[in-house]
């Protein structure tokens, strides 16, 4: 037994992948099991893996762990990733909490129907640029550190990586407007173990492209 | 300045009741402020008061907080309604979320109407009766105790309780095949900062009504 956490999940981003960005930023090795049919969701549910019938599922630490923030929380907590004090977590949290929803909107783009596409595309940018861009942007401005948080290397860091760089897979120039936003994703992308990650052969996963998505929504619907 | 935590929202559950029933049941008196019309919101919005624009949003000790769970996990760690360790709180983590899962479901129920509003009921039912009711029950039974992680009360056993009265005005008798959890239901209600929220008079909210809805629908523009 490797002892290492193992991830169970489509081989795609979808809910997964913020996991493996934070697990990559900490610099912990996992190991990944692919569900391929809906057939492998059926086994790992009759098995009683999953808390809740869903996915994504990490095994970590003796658990069966599921829920998104769930793992990430305890990911952040137990690799330091959390901020110092409970101050420093609300501001983490507040963070990330808008993070995820900008995040999530990026991830279901693909999944919509061909005639929703345009307005969701739309609205996406919208709130990238305009709710959610200009905040962290601001955070960074106000006290020139390099970090969101407490002047410290934190999840709230990852997470903002992350979603920079979804949205620009959008919209290349969507960072135009935001040249701090734009130092931080150079300045991030440069931790050794972030670099490691975003170099081609990571365990990193591609955008889903449109023919996968029958596929996933087979799995699971 | 009364120095209580400050709740900004309509006058209704939503979002914010999930807050009001952690504060409640942590002894913790608050204030609330309704946004009753659109200009209520936009002067949220130009004081510059709401970081991604949107409520619910709480003054608490020196923050303007917002997003509902960073929220939660705030008042959860401050009031020691958040587990002893990593590994309790991933328990309640991953309990609070099947919860907020469930109750979420049942938040939009008012948003639809007629034959999508029955499908949708009809899979709230489902989903409580077959995806989340049966965990907390199997919890209770695997350990015996009175709460759901480590002995002692937190945010999940709150959050359940909240969840299974939204879930039994949905369909009353919906715990019948859950023995523990009508019991848990009983114990939890009983503890003295709950009863007192759940009594008429209390700042707990009523389930949203139609004129409710359509104000809400003016405010937040959808």
């Amino acid at each position: 037994m490797s002892g290492k956490a193992k991830l169970h999940y489509f081989n795609g981003r979808g809910r997964m992948e913020t996991i493996r960005w934070l697990l990559a930023a900490a610099g912990v090795e996992f190991e990944e099991c692919f569900l391929e049919t809906k057939d492998d969701l059926k086994k790992l549910r009759k098995e009683g893996s999953l808390l809740f019938q869903q996915l994504p599922m990490v095994e970590i630490d003796g658990m069966k762990m599921v829920q998104t923030r769930a793992i990430l929380n305890y990911i952040a907590m137990k690799y330091n990733l959390y901020g110092k004090d409970l101050k420093e977590r609300a501001l983490i949290d507040m963070y990330v909490e808008g993070i995820i929803d900008l995040n999530e909107l990026l991830m279901v783009y693909v999944f919509q129907p061909a005639d929703k596409k345009e307005q969701h595309f739309a609205n996406m940018v919208d709130k990238a640029t305009n709710r959610y861009f200009p905040v962290y942007e601001k955070v960074l401005k106000d006290h020139g550190q390099d970090f969101l948080v407490g002047n410290q290397f934190s999840r709230a860091d990852v997470q903002l990586l992350e979603t920079l760089l979804m949205a620009e897979e959008c919209k290349p120039d969507i960072l135009a407007k935001f040249p701090l936003l734009q130092s931080f994703k150079a300045r991030i992308s440069n931790i050794p173990t972030i670099k490691k990650f975003l170099q081609p052969g990571s365990q990193r996963k591609p955008p889903t492209d449109e023919k996968d998505v029958p596929k996933v929504m087979n799995i699971f619907y | 300045m009364a120095g209580k935590p400050k709740l900004h929202y309509t006058k209704g559950r939503g979002r914010m009741e999930s807050i009001r029933w952690l504060l409640a049941a942590a002894g913790v008196e608050f204030e609330e402020e309704f946004i009753e019309k659109k200009e209520d919101l936009e002067k949220l919005w130009s004081d510059g008061s709401l970081l991604f624009q949107q409520v619910p949003m709480v003054e608490i000790d020196g923050m303007k907080m917002v997003q509902t769970r960073a929220i939660l996990s705030y008042i959860a760690g401050k009031y020691n309604l958040y587990g002893k360790d990593l590994k309790e709180r991933a328990w309640i983590d991953m309990y609070v979320e099947g919860t907020t899962d469930l109750m979420g479901m049942i938040m939009h129920l008012a948003l639809h109407s007629g034959d999508t509003k029955e499908k949708h009921l009809a899979l709230i039912i489902e989903r409580a009766t077959n995806r989340y009711f049966p965990v907390y029950e199997k919890a209770l039974k695997d350990h015996g105790h009175d709460y759901l992680v480590g002995n002692k009360l937190s945010w999940a056993d709150i959050h359940l309780l909240e969840a299974i009265l939204m879930a039994e005005e949905c369909k009353p008798g919906i715990l019948s095949a859950f023995p523990l959890l009508q019991a848990f239901k009983g114990r939890i209600s009983n503890v003295p900062t709950i009863k007192k929220f759940l009594q008429p008079g209390s700042q707990r909210k009523p389930p949203p009504d139609d004129k409710y809805i359509a104000n809400v629908r003016k405010i937040f523009n959808f």
